[in-house]
């Protein structure tokens, strides 16, 4: 950070350019990139000029065209979700999702930090495209910096005239609401998110409905929106859904924000073309990871948040690519690797996350509230040398619990399994249930023996069958 | 209480119903409503879903997952919450499947991982619905080691409900309760994950007039009531349905009791009347019943005072005693007052024995605290009609003080936007923050106020939006009731088509009004049967089930009247503070302890059951009756409670149908058709002095709360009361010249009192509120009964 303003750096922390597409971190090589200034320098709000001339509704069409999808998580396409909302009913709203908490992600951060007029403009394209009368931008209490940037940033938008009333002398207008969370992991969940923003307990709403589109935020049409999502608006409209769609494959177009934690040479967020870039690519070409640390073997690695099942090295040929990553047995979610090599203690590694979840279930479904800390407890004593063989089945019967029927797990040569798909049933509202299960699942299926090394080598004392003690309980 | 459904609607339906679903339940078509929950539809035909947390009084929230069911939409079995999806045509509905079966099993192991399965002395053990679904749908076995969850047990929450959060599932139901149905959101969740717990906010108990439901619906032993607390086991209990007295909402209740004792009243779901609701003053009143401190026999006066006597002694004294008045003025000048908290039958039998055997028509139920018995001569509403109106009309004491389910219904209306409420008080009352206008005036003034309220075009506009029900009674007993009844006439004539729901006061003053005792035929009223009395005209005055000097509003009228009256015959549970006038005291049986029915304020006529036997040998009101007419040579000709009931189907016309057959068939009683001949409404003009600047207009009311007998006899309920105090707004402390927390001196141009100032912004300016009945000075000795309004000055001691 020693560097002049404006002075080109070699990369920003924690972000480490390369020389690819970059849609949504082009200023992060400068140190000044998150000032209206450098923005208005490099093309900044040029996107809301090109989209205000023209009638929101082409905006949307463009944006469809371009199949953005949603980087928060679920991938779903961001202009299909605008056309959710029921017509007529106004207001509506839109809400960024800025509460990056999944384990191994801050893709998000950099954006808020590094760029936050981007965000901003993103915001003012999607509320003109999907005719949004407010937007509510709601940033991870944790997240310090981001909210010091996005408010200053906000400040100068509204004073140059980006934000507010007659926006850029048209009839649109629009004010943008900031909203710091309390630290609870689960407001990342979008209902959950809704219901904190109303100044409620974070505790996810009720499926259906199924989108907060139709009824969210104070009862009214909500779309619910990811930071990354939006930051590709403006660089979509200035240069249209063809030039995003020529960029990685027609199912996955443009790049993503992927960050690598771990056991990698260089762990950092890199924007990757989606649908192209393999895992491999990622961790071994010199342009990315450079390769794991001090040369060792690659264990396991988490392919999107901690709540994705893991993988092995046989999976590491497969691009950034949401439909054969799934059929693969895993999720891409909000694009965090975890890298783990062969000196990873698995069932630590498991605990370590279950016990994430566990810790930040909002306690509303039964399943998460008590299944999540039943597994953390026996986890725990596993790890500690306190474990029995009847604890190794006793994490899966849980994990039934919260996810009846087969759960998804890679494929592996070694273990001759075939892989089990996304997605997984589950008992409770949101995903942190299951994602308390995930990381034991596959650390369970894929590295029993390691488990199985933890155990007790000693008759424990056997659990008394109902019918023996007279009647259970 | 509507499960089920009329037969063979299938069958022969040609046109088709536009509300019906067909949906498929475990492989069987059924025909579910449109809007219906999956769980409701399904418990409808014959399939019981387990759950915790769904309760169908209030809104589904999902918590428990107990209630999980796979449910095929065209695109295969979708794991769904029963409680939360609604049937949607063609829907395949599976509640049997293996992964149902596995998910049940899953949810109720994870349950019990942190319950402590303290049932052996547990209150709700026996009648626990995670005990009974556990063994019904559990696995049978719990495979939890490790240590469980730890908490302080139990805790007190509020003066009568005990939270143990070890046992507690987080289920939702009484947070949901306390916010959603009470509107006091006092008890939360706090803390989250594996750590969440229910709680109060710090120093802020559960203090509301419904926490006992949250005990009754809750589904462990969370939440236990203090009266209730290790009293007995479920499967001990001996149970009857019955209704409560206690107000005149008429809430079903089911009375139990254990070894002949009462021990829980639970709330039953009646749907057109409490939803299953109770107030905590209702549920917890039976206390009363099994006070130490009940009438177990009858009394007579002697040289030492009231003393112990046999039936037959103590009847023929009273019935000397109304032979001699008769003898010495005549019958007209034997006067009966009360007669509002028995049953019809005790009130019918007395309205036989009044006029037909001592042949006097006075007697009269009300005590000078209601409305003329013209308003039940009105077009009358149900508290259906009100709930469902589109404007309700308050012109009544505060709801939540004095009927608090009809509260309840009438918040539950305003809150879900199915009706608005325009309230007219003489203070701020529980339910002005859910109306849509609430206008308080100065006593008096109320005529005028409604009539320049109802003027307003936009409130015009309101009462043409749709029905209106007005629901009247006296809010304030420091005035004439005529000021009411010029006030509801104002509201007519804005609105002509309106009904009324008399919010009368006592738990039967309708019914026995209804029934005959309306001192019709130019009998005296209370107020003028004590006026006679107090000038000395009344040779004997018979106190049924009634305490003048406690709830007469005019407190020296009644005192004077006791004194006036040649001699006193009362008839009650307790000794009260009138009694101790009587020459004749006898002993009746109080609530539990008879059987017959009873009338709530919209004329619904409900079964009360006998559960308990009678208190020593104390005896129901129709049977002193029937006694007293025997030992005064006459007949009344009824051997049995069912044998009045029908007496009553047979003289009163509006209780043609209410045949014993007919309550028998029906738990949610029979409507009693409203009578058209009461009268009419009073039309007299009610002339208000202007208040003297330095004068405050008193208003005087009841809380819920009070030192009425079933209340002040019950231990838990006794210290609840919140004693006499003079409440003023707080900007009119200084010009009082008064501080708060001081004693003052109030004068009336009747009597002078001391009483606590305490600043209350609910009380207009100008006006100061004293609540009634309450433990210290009592403020009654300030009320003339024959004033328009009560002005009282205010002056430091």
């Amino acid at each position: 950070m020693s560097n002049p303003q404006g002075t080109p750096i070699a990369h920003a922390p924690g972000y480490i350019a390369g020389d690819r597409p970059q849609i949504v971190t082009s200023r992060f090589q400068y140190a000044d990139s998150y000032t209206l200034e450098r923005y208005l320098a490099t093309d900044g709000y040029a996107g809301l000029r090109a989209a205000l001339g023209r009638a929101p509704q082409s905006v949307h069409d463009e944006v469809k065209n371009a199949t953005v999808l949603g980087r928060g998580g679920a991938g779903f396409p961001a202009g299909v979700k605008w056309g959710l909302t029921p017509q007529g009913k106004f207001p509506r709203y839109l809400v960024v999702n800025g509460d990056e908490s999944e384990p191994g992600t801050y893709k998000d951060r950099l954006l808020m930090e590094r760029d936050p007029h981007q965000l901003i403009e993103g915001c003012l394209i999607a509320c003109y495209a999907a005719g949004l009368s407010q937007c509510f931008l709601y940033i991870r209490g944790e997240m310090a910096l981001a909210q010091e940037r996005v408010a200053v940033a906000l400040n100068e938008a509204y004073a140059a005239g980006y934000v507010g009333k007659n926006i850029l002398g048209t009839d649109f207008s629009l004010d943008i609401v900031l909203h710091w969370g309390a630290g609870a992991y689960v407001v990342g969940e979008e209902t959950a998110l809704i219901e904190s923003l109303e100044g409620n307990r974070g505790m996810p709403r009720l499926k259906p409905p199924y989108f907060p589109a139709a009824i969210g935020l104070y009862g009214q049409p909500t779309i619910v929106n990811n930071v990354e999502t939006l930051a590709n608006l403006p660089w979509l409209l200035r240069n249209g859904a063809d030039a995003y769609t020529a960029i990685g494959t027609p199912t996955s177009p443009g790049t993503r924000m992927v960050a690598v934690s771990g056991h990698v040479n260089r762990p950092g967020v890199y924007e990757i073309v989606n649908g192209t870039t393999t895992f491999r690519d990622l961790f071994y070409s010199d342009e990315f990871c450079g390769g794991i640390r001090n040369g060792n073997e690659l264990k396991a690695f988490v392919p999107g948040g901690g709540s994705a099942p893991w993988f092995l090295p046989d999976q590491l040929d497969l691009p950034f690519e949401g439909r054969l990553v799934g059929a693969a047995g895993s999720m891409l979610g909000s694009g965090a690797v975890m890298v783990m090599d062969h000196t990873t203690d698995i069932p630590a590694a498991a605990l370590t996350l279950t016990r994430f979840y566990a810790h930040e279930s909002c306690g509303k479904c039964v399943p998460c509230r008590e299944g999540g800390t039943w597994l953390e407890r026996i986890l725990s004593r596993i790890v500690a040398g306190k474990g029995t063989q009847a604890d190794l089945d006793q994490l899966l019967e849980v994990g039934q619990s919260i996810c009846p029927g087969n759960f998804p797990h890679a494929a592996s040569e070694r273990l001759g399994l075939e892989a089990v798909p996304f997605p997984y049933k589950m008992t409770t509202i949101c995903f942190v249930g299951p994602s308390a299960f995930a990381p034991v699942h596959s650390a369970l299926t894929l590295f029993r023996d390691e488990f199985e090394a933890k155990i007790v080598k000693r008759i424990s004392i056997p659990v008394i069958a109902a019918s023996a003690a007279g009647g259970g309980q | 209480m509507t499960t089920t459904e009329p037969a063979g609607t299938e069958a022969d339906a040609p046109p088709p119903d536009p509300n019906a679903v067909s949906v498929t339940l475990n492989g069987t078509p059924i025909t579910a409503r449109k809007g219906e929950l999956i769980i409701a539809a399904a418990e409808r035909h014959g399939e019981y879903i387990p759950r915790f947390c769904y309760h169908e009084r209030m809104k589904p929230v999902g918590m428990c997952r107990m209630c999980l069911v796979e449910v095929d939409s065209g695109r295969g079995p979708a794991i769904t919450p029963s409680c939360m999806v609604t049937v949607a045509p063609d829907m395949k509905i599976d509640t049997q499947s293996p992964t149902v079966k596995r998910m049940q099993e899953g949810v109720l192991e994870l349950l019990l991982a942190n319950h402590p399965l303290d049932c052996p002395v547990c209150d709700k053990g026996g009648e626990c619905p995670l005990q009974d679904q556990t063994l019904a749908y559990g696995p049978g076995e719990s495979r939890f080691v490790e240590e469980k969850r730890h908490y302080e047990k139990p805790i007190p929450i509020s003066d009568l409900v005990y939270l143990d959060r070890e046992r507690c599932i987080l289920c939702d139901r009484c947070t949901r309760f306390a916010d959603e149905v009470a509107g006091d959101a006092l008890i939360h969740f706090v803390s989250r994950g594996n750590n969440t717990q229910v709680n109060t906010f710090p120093d802020e108990p559960f203090s509301s007039y419904f926490s006992g439901n949250t005990v009754q619906i809750c589904p462990v032993g969370a939440l236990t009531a203090k009266p209730y607390r290790f009293k007995a086991r479920p499967w001990d209990l001996e149970q009857a349905e019955s209704t409560c007295t206690t107000c005149a909402v008429g809430c079903r209740v089911v009375v139990q009791s254990s070894r002949d004792e009462l021990v829980r009243y639970l709330g039953v779901d009646s749907d057109p009347v409490n939803w299953g609701w109770l107030c905590d003053r209702g549920r917890f009143d039976f206390e009363a019943v099994n006070s130490e401190a009940r009438l177990t026999g009858p009394l007579v006066r002697t040289a030492d005072g009231l003393a112990s006597t046999s039936w037959n002694a103590a009847l023929a004294a009273a019935a000397r005693l109304i032979t001699d008045g008769k003898a010495a003025a005549g019958a007209a000048n034997i006067a009966v007052i009360g007669g509002a908290r028995g049953s019809n039958e005790d009130a019918f039998a007395w309205g036989r024995l009044a006029r037909d055997v001592i042949g006097t028509p006075n007697i009269y139920p009300q005590m000078g605290d209601g409305l003329p018995a013209a308003v039940l001569g009105l077009p009358r509403a149900t508290i259906d009609d009100a709930a469902s109106a589109a404007t309700i009309v308050l012109l009544s004491p505060d709801l939540k003080e004095e009927l608090p389910v009809l509260y309840l219904r009438l918040r539950d209306a305003a809150e879900n936007k199915r009706s608005r409420i325009i309230e007219f008080a003489p203070k701020a009352s529980g339910m002005s923050r859910y109306a849509w206008k609430s206008v308080v005036y100065e006593p008096g003034t109320q005529a005028a106020v409604v009539a320049a309220t109802l003027a307003d075009p936009a409130v015009a506009a309101q009462l043409a939006r749709g029905p209106v029900v007005v629901v009247a009674g006296r809010a304030n007993l420091a005035e004439t009731s005529a000021a009411t009844v010029a006030a509801l006439r104002e509201v007519l004539a804005a609105a002509p088509d309106a009904t009324v729901l008399p919010a009368f006061r006592r738990g039967n003053a309708v019914g026995a009004l209804m029934v005959g005792l309306d001192a019709s035929n130019g009998g005296l009223d209370t107020r003028r049967a004590l006026q006679a009395a107090a000038a000395g005209q009344i040779e004997c005055l018979v106190l049924l089930g009634a305490d003048p000097i406690a709830d007469f509003p005019d407190t020296d009228l009644a005192r004077r009247a006791l004194v006036g009256a040649r001699r006193v015959i009362a008839v009650d549970t307790f000794l009260t503070a009138s009694t101790q006038y009587a020459d004749v005291v006898l002993a009746a049986s109080a609530y539990a302890e008879k059987a017959g029915t009873t009338t709530n304020l919209e004329g619904r006529v409900t079964t009360l059951a006998q559960k308990v036997t009678p208190a020593g040998t104390s005896r129901p009101d129709w049977m002193i009756a029937a006694g007293l007419a025997q030992a005064l040579g006459a007949d009344l000709g009824v051997g049995s409670v069912d044998e009045l009931t029908e007496a009553i189907a047979a003289s009163v016309a509006a209780f043609a149908d209410v045949t014993p057959a007919a309550l028998a068939a029906s738990s949610d009683g029979v409507l009693a058709a409203a009578p058209t001949t009461v009268g009419s409404l009073p039309t007299d003009t009610v002339a208000v002095a202007d208040r003297n600047s330095y004068d405050f207009r008193l208003v005087v009311s009841r809380t819920l709360y009070d030192r009425a007998v079933g209340t002040a006899n019950s231990p838990s309920l006794a210290h609840l009361a919140r004693s006499s105090a003079l409440h003023m707004h707080p900007l009119d402390l200084e010009r009082a010249g008064v501080i708060a927390g001081a004693d003052v001196k109030v004068s009336s141009p009747k009597a002078s009192l001391v009483l606590r100032v305490e600043p209350d912004d609910s009380v207009l300016r100008g006006t100061v509120w004293v609540p009634f009945n309450q433990p210290g000075p009592n403020i009654g000795e300030l009320i003339d009964c024959t004033a328009a309004v009560t002005d009282v000055r205010v002056e430091n001691l």
